[in-house]
């Protein structure tokens, strides 16, 4: 069954005019923000397909941007989304991208924030599958499958043999059960990143304790039911 | 949930003795594992901006980004003030309301997907302009929003309810079956009478294609909201006039998967054919990009 339940037909809440154009890239940007932490200095957003023909005519600019102002898909706010980046000191470009994806409606965000040895990036891709529904097919350079619609946890670590099973035995331990994971790496005994979609949130003590463990660099977690961003520990990359 | 066609979501409510709206409260609760109160004030919360983008549809200025379209609802509204609608002014005012909710929507308003944004005028346009005439409580109308939900879940599932994926008939045609379906339990019609409206409903927009001028939520998108109002009116009142959808309501919705898996890339939401590449559809995309 593609469709789950009532609210995946009746909803969601949005401000128009494409639950696919508009919904869909809210939700892409927020994903994106919430995987970054902090305010990006620069957002550069990439345009595929028919959101390239078409972004300006369906808001999937203010929309994007609204996201990842963190605001959820019915924020009266998007429409002046660009005007309050601005004002935030976000600078933000949009461009046509060159090459092909699967999907006609894909979108690649390039967050960064601060300069020199402090400053930290995010490649993110995502696809608007229609209705308001996303699927993030890329994080800095890995391939994932998430949706946004379970709370998901994010895990950058070493290729090393046991860390997935470290992680997950966290998971067991403190009764989180696990809807999705995938493991994906740049080359072996390399970096590695594996993404979990739970059916419900970690704690904060929870995510300390698997940054804590042996060979994992860094955790995030993304939450696109969340009213804001939250106060989970934020660690850059 | 415990159904997979409409055929199952009528016996199933009839043999629990529930109504659709009721028995989909029911399984969604069972599927999201939240209680049937916390479910239920989604919904209702759901309606309440269903009302709103009416109600702002009608008073606010509508004109969209592109600037092609705005304040038809409006127009609709004041002509119906001076004279005797042809509709008569009932089945007016449901058009005319789903044109605001479709205006809103197209002006970056709040609107909700029903099912998806370019079919969002439909429902509210029938709910709102029947709760008004007819005096139903909000209760009323938040259980006919799960019964709208059940149906469309069931389409959703086993065709399709986006206009890339199956053209107009997957979306507005969608959302007519959804809302004839409801309107028909909303009036007191039994389940197997809903299922009849939905049939009926879908089998007048088979074939309709999705050619969105500029690619825009616009032309004729707004438009088609407004006849689908009044067409799940009509729709609903055939079946609970007793009026069967001989062809069973299941298997229209293959009818309607058929359809629109025939249909050419060029009539699904690319703006590549249709309306969009008519001599006027190609000079408004072109005057849109010099923008």
């Amino acid at each position: 069954m593609r469709f789950k339940d009532v609210f995946s037909i009746i909803g969601p809440a949005m401000v128009g005019p494409s639950s696919s154009h508009t919904a869909g890239a809210a939700r892409i940007g927020r994903f994106a923000r919430q995987l970054l932490g902090p305010q990006p200095d620069r957002a550069e957003v990439l345009f595929y397909g028919s959101f390239a023909a078409t972004y300006q005519g369906h808001g999937t600019d203010v929309a994007i941007i609204g996201g990842l102002l963190d605001w959820q898909t019915d924020d009266p706010r998007i429409p002046n989304a660009l005007q309050e980046a601005e004002a935030r000191g976000i600078v933000v470009t949009f461009d046509e991208g060159k090459g092909l994806f699967s999907h006609p409606n894909t979108a690649k965000l390039i967050l960064s924030l601060g300069e020199g040895e402090a400053r930290a990036e995010l490649v993110m891709i995502g696809t608007s599958i229609g209705g308001g529904n996303i699927e993030i097919t890329e994080i800095d350079g890995f391939s994932v499958r998430l949706s946004g619609v379970y709370p998901t946890v994010i895990v950058r670590h070493q290729d090393w043999t046991g860390v997935v099973a470290s992680i997950t035995d966290v998971m067991r331990r403190s009764g989180r059960n696990i809807a999705h994971m995938s493991v994906d790496r740049k080359a072996r005994s390399g970096d590695a990143l594996t993404v979990l979609e739970l059916d419900s949130l970690l704690t904060a003590d929870m995510i300390d304790e698997i940054t804590r463990l042996d060979n994992v660099d860094t955790v995030r977690t993304v939450d696109l039911a969340a009213v804001g961003l939250s106060s989970r520990e934020i660690r850059l990359y | 949930m415990n159904f997979r066609n409409l055929e199952q979501l009528a016996s199933l409510s009839t043999e629990k003795g529930l109504t659709i709206g009721r028995l989909m409260l029911e399984e969604q609760s069972l599927e999201s594992g939240r209680t049937p109160e916390e479910e239920f004030a989604t919904m209702a919360e759901y309606y309440r901006i269903m009302k709103e983008a009416v109600e702002r549809g009608l008073t606010e200025d509508t004109t969209s980004r592109s600037g092609l379209t705005g304040r038809d609802a409006q127009r609709v509204m004041a002509f119906g003030e001076g004279q005797e609608l042809n509709l008569g002014q009932a089945a007016g005012e449901a058009m005319a309301y789903a044109l605001a909710v479709s205006e809103i929507n197209a002006s970056m308003g709040r609107i909700i997907a029903t099912p998806t944004a370019g079919s969002a005028g439909i429902i509210p346009g029938v709910f709102v302009s029947i709760q008004k005439r007819f005096g139903f409580d909000d209760e009323h109308m938040v259980y006919g929003l799960f019964a709208a939900g059940a149906i469309g879940y069931v389409i959703a599932n086993n065709s399709f309810v986006s206009g890339a994926e199956g053209g107009c008939q997957a979306e507005v045609g969608s959302a007519i079956g959804m809302a004839a379906g409801a309107l028909t339990e909303l009036r007191g019609g039994t389940p197997a009478q809903a299922v009849h409206a939905v049939g009926l409903g879908l089998k007048n927009t088979l074939g309709l294609i999705c050619d969105p001028v500029g690619g825009l939520v616009e032309i004729p998108c707004i438009v088609r909201n407004g006849f689908g109002a009044v067409t799940a009116l009509a729709a609903a009142d055939m079946a609970l006039a007793g009026v069967r959808s001989v062809i069973p309501s299941d298997e229209v919705i293959q009818v309607m998967l058929e359809v629109g898996s025939s249909m050419p890339e060029k009539h699904r939401e690319t703006a590549g054919g249709g309306l969009a590449q008519t001599p006027t559809g190609k000079a408004i995309m072109s005057s849109l990009r010099k923008k």
